[in-house]
C-alpha cells in the first residue's frame, strides 16, 4: 500500500517539475510585467505540436526537439511583446485579458485547423523504460522531462541573478518607473521577459509531448494548472513556482489516484479560491508584491 | 432615450416582431440565440459595469439556471413558469456567495476573475459526477408530443423560441435601462467610478456590489434556462464550461461595454460570425475554424475599437446619448 | 456642548504610528481648525473619525453616540461629511450626478434628489456647470464639487481636509465666505489647514498636532503664541536635540 502511494507521490513530483517550468514562464510575464497571459496553456501545445513535427519528421525523440521548441517561442514571444503587446503593458487587465483570450483562441483555433482535433500521440524509444530505485518504479520519460526541467528552472534562475539583463528585468519588477529613471530600456527588457516566459512553455511542451497526447484542446487546462501554481506558490516568487508546481503536481496525483482521475483538478480549483481569499500573495509571495 | 434613439428602436423591433412571416426555420433559431446572447450580455454587464469586477466564470450561473429549469420540468414535472424564478434565486444566491467572498476579502482585478473560473470550475466537475443530473452523460428533457402547449411548458418550435427570447431580450434591457436611471443606478455608477469616494458621501458599496453581481447572476440563470429549455439537453462541459464562460463575454465585448445596446449589437455580430464560420469548417472539412474567427475578432475590437463597435456605430446613425 | 469626542485615538501602521492618544472636541456650532506640520495625523485623524480607518485604540463619540467602529457609510448618514485633501469627484458623471449622489443620502426619490442637488450647486456657485463632466472642472471647481458633494448629505459635522489647497487667494475667500455662511446657518466645521491666515481669521478653537500628539489646544491667539507650537513649524532653531 505504501508502495503505491509512494510511487503516486513521486509520480506526481516528476510531472509536477514540468508544471514548475510551465508556472515559471507564466510567473516571469506576470511577475515582472504584470500581464495576465491567458494564452499560456496555447504556447505549452505550440512547444508539443512543434515536437510532435519533429519527431514525425525525423524519429528522433521529441526531447531533441527541445531547443527548436524553446528558441522559436523565445522569438515569438520577442516579437510579440515588442510589436504588439508592450502597448498593453499599463492598460486595465481586462483589456488584456481580451487579448490574450484572443490569442489563445486564434491559437486554439489554427492547431485545431493545421492538426486536426484528433489527439496525436508520440511513441519514444524510452517509451515504456521504467528506473527503479528501491521499491520506486519511475516511468523514464517522466524522468527525463522533470530532470530537464529542473535543469531548465534552475538556469533561468542563475540567469536572472546573475546576469546584467537578468539583474535589470527583477530591477524593472521590482520598480519600474525607477528602473525606466536609470536607464533600464524597457521596451527591450520587456521583450527578453516575455520570450523567456513563452520559451519556458514551449520547452514544457517538449518535455510533455511525450506524456500526454497532443491535442489542440489541452491548452485551457495547462492555462489553469499555470495560473493555480503561480498563485499558490506566490506571485513574483520563482522558489514559489517551483513549490507550486510539486504541491500541484502531487495533489492532483494523489487525487486522482485516491478519487477518480477525473475529479483530480476539484482539489487545485478548491485550493485556488481558498488561497485567492486567505493568502492572496501565495505560500513564497510577499504581501508587497500584490502592488 | 432621445427622440431619434426612440424612433430607431420603434423600427427596429416593428421590423423583428414581424420577421417570422418572411423568415425559415432556421434563420429564426439563429435570431432566438442572438437574442439569448444578447439578453445574457446585458446580464454580464451588470456585473461588469457596476461590481466594476470582470466575471470569467459567468457559466456558473448559466449552468444553475439551466439544470434548475431543467431538472424542475424533466424530474418532476414542475412548469418553468415556476421554473424560472426558481433559477434566478439560486443563480442569484450563488453570484451573491461569489461577490461576497470577493468583494470581502477585497479580491480585485486578475485575482477576481480566476476566482469566478476557480468557482465555475469546480461546479462543473462537481456536476459531471452528479448522478441526479445525468453526470457527464447529459440531462434531457422529454421529447415534445403533438399536444405540447408551448405556453405552459415553455418549449416550440422556431417561432416560439423567436418570440419567447424577444420578449426576453426587450424585457432584460428594459430592467437595465429602468435601473440606469434608478437609485440603485446612480450608487452603482458612483460605486465603479471610485469606491472609496462613494462610501463618504453615504454610498453603501458592499451592499451595491454584491447586489450588482446578485442581480447579474440571476438574469443569466434565466439565459441558461432558456438555453436548456431551447436545446432540450444539458451537459455540465457546455452549461458551465469556459467556452460558455467566454460566449457570454463576447458579445458585449464586441459590442462595447459602455452602453445598454452595446450587447445587442455584439450579439448580432457574434451570433452570425458564428454560425457562418461553423458552415464553412463544415464545408471544407476544417475544425476549429470558429475558434480563429472569435480569437481574430476579440484581438481586433482590442486593438482598433477597444470600447466595442457601437460607439462608432451610434454616431454613425447619430443615436448617441446625449449625456 | 460638544457634537463631536475624540478620546484617545490611537492608530499604528506597521513601523510608525500615526495617531498617539489623541483627544479633542469639537462644540456644536463651532468651527475648530487642526492644524500641524506635515505628517502630523491630521488626515490619519481625520479617516479614522470618519470611518475609514479603524484606530488601533481610542473612541469617537458624535452627538453622544459612538461612532468608533462604523463605516464611512454610516458615519455620512449619521450627519459627518468629509472632502478629501486630493480631491475625488467621480470623474466618469457630471457634476449634477456626482451632487445627486450624496443627495440620495436624504432624498427617497432620484427626482428629489436631483432638485436638492441644484439648489446645492446653486448655493456654491457651480450651477452653471451642472451638466459638465466632472473630469473636465478646473481645480477651484472641483474644490467647490468637492464642498457640494458634501453639503449635498445634510451633514451636521462638516470635515474639510485642506480644503484651501492650491488656490489663489481670492479663491479660497470664496470658498472661506462659503464655510463661515454654512456655519452661520448651524453646520459645524472641522478643517484640517495649512493657510494660517484662514485659520487665525475663522477658527474659534485651534487644536494641533505634531507626530501623531495633541501638543496645544486654544483660541488662536493663545496658539500663535505658544511656544511648542512655533517650534514645532520651526524646528529646533540652535537649540541640541
Amino acid at each position: 500500500m505504501l508502495e503505491l502511494y509512494a510511487n503516486v507521490v513521486v509520480g506526481g513530483l516528476l510531472l509536477g517539475a514540468v508544471y514548475a517550468l510551465i508556472a515559471t514562464g507564466l510567473n516571469v510575464i506576470f511577475g515582472v510585467m504584470r500581464m495576465v497571459n491567458f494564452a499560456h496553456g496555447e504556447l505549452v501545445v505550440v512547444g508539443m505540436y512543434t515536437a510532435y513535427l519533429f519527431w514525425k519528421l525525423t524519429g528522433l525523440p521529441a526531447l531533441a526537439a527541445l531547443p527548436i521548441a524553446a528558441a522559436l517561442l523565445f522569438v515569438a514571444g520577442y516579437a510579440f511583446q515588442r510589436l504588439l503587446a508592450n502597448r498593453f503593458v499599463e492598460a486595465g487587465q481586462h483589456v488584456q485579458f481580451i487579448l490574450f483570450i484572443g490569442v489563445a483562441l486564434m491559437i486554439t483555433g489554427a492547431h485545431a485547423i493545421a492538426f486536426g482535433p484528433d489527439p496525436r500521440p508520440i511513441q519514444g524509444a524510452a517509451g515504456f523504460d521504467v528506473y527503479r530505485a528501491v521499491f520506486l518504479r519511475l516511468d523514464a520519460v517522466r524522468t527525463q522531462a522533470a530532470l530537464f526541467a529542473l535543469a531548465l528552472i534552475a538556469a533561468l534562475w542563475a540567469w536572472l541573478k546573475y546576469t546584467l539583463t537578468g539583474k535589470a528585468i527583477r530591477a524593472a519588477a521590482d520598480n519600474l518607473t525607477g528602473g525606466r529613471a536609470i536607464g533600464i530600456r524597457i521596451p527591450h527588457v520587456f521583450a527578453i521577459v516575455a520570450g523567456l516566459g513563452f520559451a519556458c512553455a514551449g520547452a514544457a511542451g517538449a518535455l510533455v509531448a511525450p506524456l500526454f497526447d497532443t491535442q489542440p484542446y489541452l491548452a485551457g487546462d495547462f492555462t489553469m494548472i499555470a495560473f493555480i501554481i503561480v498563485i499558490v506558490g506566490g506571485l513574483a516568487s520563482l522558489p514559489g513556482a517551483l513549490l507550486g508546481g510539486l504541491l500541484i503536481g502531487v495533489a492532483e496525483a494523489l487525487a486522482a489516484a485516491l478519487v477518480a482521475p477525473s475529479m483530480k483538478s476539484l482539489f487545485s480549483y478548491a485550493l485556488l479560491a481558498l488561497v485567492i481569499l486567505l493568502r492572496p500573495q501565495g505560500l513564497l509571495g510577499k504581501r508587497s508584491a500584490l502592488g | 432615450m432621445t427622440g431619434r434613439q426612440q424612433a430607431a428602436a420603434a423600427a427596429f423591433l416593428s421590423v423583428l416582431a414581424v420577421l417570422p412571416a418572411v423568415a425559415d426555420d432556421f434563420q429564426l433559431s439563429v435570431l432566438a440565440l442572438i437574442f439569448l446572447f444578447a439578453y445574457v450580455g446585458i446580464a454580464w454587464n451588470l456585473m461588469m459595469g457596476f461590481a466594476g469586477q470582470l466575471s470569467l466564470g459567468h457559466a456558473l450561473y448559466f449552468g444553475i439556471g439551466a439544470y434548475t429549469v431543467a431538472v424542475l420540468a424533466g424530474k418532476y414535472g414542475i412548469t418553468p413558469w415556476l421554473g424560472m424564478p426558481a433559477a434566478f434565486a439560486l443563480a442569484a444566491a450563488a453570484a451573491a456567495l461569489v461577490g461576497t467572498l470577493g468583494f470581502r476579502f477585497a479580491v480585485r482585478g486578475v485575482y477576481f476573475a480566476l476566482l469566478t473560473i476557480a468557482f465555475s470550475e469546480f461546479t462543473r466537475i462537481a456536476f459531471e459526477h452528479w448522478d441526479f443530473v445525468g453526470k457527464t452523460g447529459g440531462f434531457f428533457l422529454r421529447a415534445l408530443g403533438p399536444d405540447n402547449r408551448p405556453l405552459v411548458s415553455l418549449r416550440g418550435g422556431a417561432t416560439f423560441f423567436y418570440y419567447a427570447l424577444l420578449v426576453t431580450m426587450v424585457l432584460g434591457w428594459a430592467l437595465s435601462a429602468a435601473l440606469v436611471s434608478s437609485r440603485l443606478g446612480y450608487y452603482w455608477r458612483a460605486v465603479r467610478e471610485d469606491e472609496d469616494a462613494a462610501r463618504a458621501i453615504g454610498v453603501p458599496a458592499f451592499r451595491m456590489k454584491v447586489a450588482a453581481a446578485a442581480l447579474s447572476g440571476g438574469l443569466t440563470g434565466i439565459g441558461g434556462a432558456w438555453f436548456g429549455l431551447l436545446g432540450g439537453s444539458l451537459f455540465p462541459e457546455t452549461v458551465l464550461g469556459m467556452r460558455m464562460s467566454i460566449d457570454v463575454i463576447i458579445a458585449p465585448i464586441v459590442g462595447g461595454l459602455g452602453s445598454l445596446y452595446g450587447p445587442i449589437l455584439g450579439a448580432f455580430i457574434v451570433i452570425p460570425l458564428n454560425e457562418f464560420a461553423k458552415e464553412l469548417a463544415q464545408h471544407f472539412n476544417v475544425n476549429g475554424l470558429n475558434f480563429l474567427i472569435y480569437g481574430a475578432l476579440l484581438c481586433a475590437i482590442v486593438l482598433f475599437a477597444p470600447h466595442g463597435l457601437w460607439p462608432p456605430l451610434a454616431r454613425l446613425l447619430r443615436l448617441e446619448t446625449r449625456r | 456642548m460638544s457634537l463631536l469626542v475624540v478620546r484617545g485615538l490611537t492608530r499604528h501602521f506597521a513601523g510608525l504610528t500615526a495617531l498617539r492618544d489623541v483627544s479633542f472636541e469639537v462644540a456644536q456650532g463651532s468651527i475648530t481648525a487642526l492644524i500641524g506640520p506635515n505628517g502630523a495625523g491630521k488626515t490619519t485623524c481625520f479617516n479614522v473619525i470618519a470611518g475609514a480607518l479603524l484606530p488601533s485604540a481610542g473612541t469617537v463619540t458624535f452627538d453622544g453616540a459612538d461612532v468608533t467602529r462604523l463605516p464611512p457609510e454610516r458615519t455620512c448618514r449619521l450627519g459627518i461629511a468629509r472632502t478629501f485633501q486630493i480631491v475625488r469627484p467621480l470623474a466618469g458623471l457630471s457634476v449634477l450626478d456626482n451632487v445627486t449622489v450624496a443627495a440620495l443620502v436624504r432624498e427617497p426619490t432620484v427626482a428629489a434628489a436631483r432638485a436638492q442637488a441644484l439648489s446645492v450647486l446653486t448655493r456654491v456657485g457651480l450651477e452653471p456647470k451642472a451638466d459638465a463632466l466632472a473630469s473636465g472642472l478646473t481645480l477651484p471647481e472641483r474644490k467647490l464639487l468637492e464642498l457640494a458633494k458634501a453639503l449635498a448629505t445634510g451633514p451636521r459635522l462638516l470635515m474639510l481636509d485642506e480644503v484651501m489647497a492650491g488656490l489663489r487667494p481670492a479663491e479660497s475667500m470664496q470658498i472661506v465666505a462659503a464655510v463661515r455662511e454654512l456655519n452661520a446657518g448651524g453646520i459645524t466645521v472641522l478643517l484640517i489647514e495649512h493657510v494660517m491666515r484662514v485659520v487665525m481669521a475663522i477658527a474659534k478653537t485651534i487644536v494641533v498636532l505634531h507626530h501623531g500628539e495633541k501638543i496645544a489646544e486654544g483660541g488662536p491667539d493663545a496658539i500663535a503664541a505658544d511656544p511648542r507650537v512655533i517650534e514645532c513649524y520651526l524646528g529646533n532653531l540652535g537649540r541640541k536635540k
